[in-house]
């Protein structure tokens, strides 16, 4: 997700949880390759029910959540969706709902509506259908995807679609951007996949060359001087994945301080990946939501600068990257409180190198990259 | 982007989608907009909130200086014309 909501703590004052992701369910019809889901999602049985999203919706509200986005899996898998969307804009939410778009059709997207909901972001897989259904595993989704797009843009809301961008889709970039305009988008995030869960395990089939980006950017720069001429209100945001970066990106904001997740049992996460770090996650079932983002150990633990050690604890920059992202960092290294690898000035930054030469000798075609489902998340549960 | 010019006539309403709301937790007007938010100071605030969809700049101004009598007029009436001009080159509002 993109947040533009880019303010980061640094006086050691707790601010409000102003963004809130409601991630509804792990259940989705579509298998992607790059999910950034856990990969033991099949562990988790019991979603909250319709009451306990009510509860934990007003008792965020009540803290200062304003921008709240419906996710999953699959949100729309959840029938209680619409009570959940009502509610939220009776308590002054703005929300946004992020989806494959299967499981929408014309009357559900009326209803959602008339409950109040804010905006839609639709993703799209590729240009074509034969790629879609070796990314998302489904033949039927990408056809549904270009109608609900539509119809969301004729019900009134901006269209805003998401790519996913990845090796495999990378170079198709000029038709996917044509596409969208054809389709009317008024907003499309191409975005690179960031590298966690599903796509952490695909990774060395998914990271792009060097070279691919540069063209995909280049193709992206081309667009936007086309769009301008035409006098097309399109905005084209380019996501590089941060493989290639220098500098970690400053993760959620830093690590509680202005995001939350709140996963499908409860668990309340600093980001929506945090789940796999080595530590316990409060749930909503355990404590009040006000408890655990002020008080918990878990949110606690990697706020403000105290926990960075060296490089980063002696850098002019650590208040502007906070160190980069807690998973990123156990993933490559096993240590949650490391320097970010993506850093060139972390000891570990070889890794990120590696990774990068693993990529480009990875052969396997996208199909045969590891789908997300649920038996494969089976050999990755505990229980 | 349209190159109509803001006067005092003209009817300034949000960009479709985007929402302004008085949070109390942060004590001030926010525009929200998809996955975003606008943090508003004090006058961003007051000014966005006087619009109703009906009312044109003329007509802000006026409200405003009724409000703020301590202020002087004309300072008032420069700063709602140039705020809606900012917010307009911003894409927050959109102007008749």
């Amino acid at each position: 997700m993109t947040d533009r909501t880019d303010t980061v703590t640094t006086n050691g004052q707790t601010g409000a949880p102003l963004w809130l992701l409601g991630e509804l369910t792990y259940r989705c019809p579509l298998q992607c390759s790059y999910c950034s889901n856990p990969l033991d999602f099949a562990a988790v049985k019991e979603e909250l029910d319709t009451e306990e999203w009510i509860d934990t919706l007003t008792q965020a509200r009540a803290m200062g959540a304003v921008q709240l986005g419906f996710s999953g899996g699959e949100p729309l898998v959840r029938r209680d969706l619409e009570t959940l969307v009502a509610e939220a804009r009776r308590l002054g939410f703005y929300s946004n709902l992020i989806t494959s778009g299967l499981g929408l059709d014309e009357s559900r997207i009326e209803a959602l509506r008339e409950a109040g909901l804010d905006h839609i972001q639709i993703s799209l897989q590729a240009s074509d259908p034969d790629v879609a259904a070796a990314v998302a595993g489904s033949r039927k989704a990408h056809e549904k995807k270009l109608a609900m797009a539509r119809a969301v843009k004729a019900a009134g809301y901006p269209m805003v679609l998401n790519v996913v961008l990845h090796r495999h889709n990378i170079d198709r970039l000029d038709h996917i951007i044509a596409l969208c305009d054809e389709l009317g988008a008024d907003a499309v995030e191409l975005a690179n996949c960031q590298l966690y869960g599903w796509a952490h395990l695909n990774r060395a089939g998914l990271l792009p060359s060097a070279a691919q980006l540069v063209a995909a950017e280049e193709i992206t720069a081309r667009w936007r001087e086309r769009l301008a001429e035409r006098g097309r209100d399109m905005q084209l945001l380019f996501v590089v994945p941060d493989y290639y970066n220098d500098r970690p990106k400053a993760c959620m904001g830093g690590w509680g301080s202005i995001f939350m997740t709140v996963a499908p049992d409860g668990a309340v996460l600093p980001c929506h990946s945090a789940r796999m770090l080595p530590m316990r996650f409060p749930t909503v079932r355990e404590r009040p939501l006000r408890e655990i983002w002020y008080e918990s150990e878990a949110f606690n633990r990697y706020r403000g600068d105290a926990w960075m050690s060296e490089p980063c604890r002696s850098c002019d920059e650590r208040h502007r990257d906070v160190g980069g992202c807690r998973c990123q960092a156990y993933l490559l290294t096993g240590d949650p409180a490391a320097t970010d690898p993506v850093c060139d000035l972390s000891p570990d930054h070889h890794l990120i190198e590696a990774a990068r030469r693993e990529a480009e000798r990875d052969t396997r075609e996208v199909q045969e990259l590891t789908p997300r489902n649920v038996h494969e998340s089976r050999v990755f549960s505990r229980t | 982007m349209r190159e109509v010019p803001i006067d005092g006539r003209s009817v300034c309403r949000l960009r479709p989608g985007w929402r302004l709301q008085w949070e109390e937790t942060q004590q001030r007007h926010v525009l929200l907009y998809p996955e975003g938010m606008v943090q508003l100071n004090d006058t961003a605030g007051a000014i966005l909130a006087q619009r109703d969809g009906q009312r044109d700049v003329d007509a802000v101004i006026a409200i405003l200086q009724a409000h703020y009598p301590e202020a002087p007029a004309a300072a008032i009436a420069v700063d709602v014309h140039e705020f809606m001009v900012d917010a307009a080159q911003q894409g927050w509002i959109r102007h008749d």
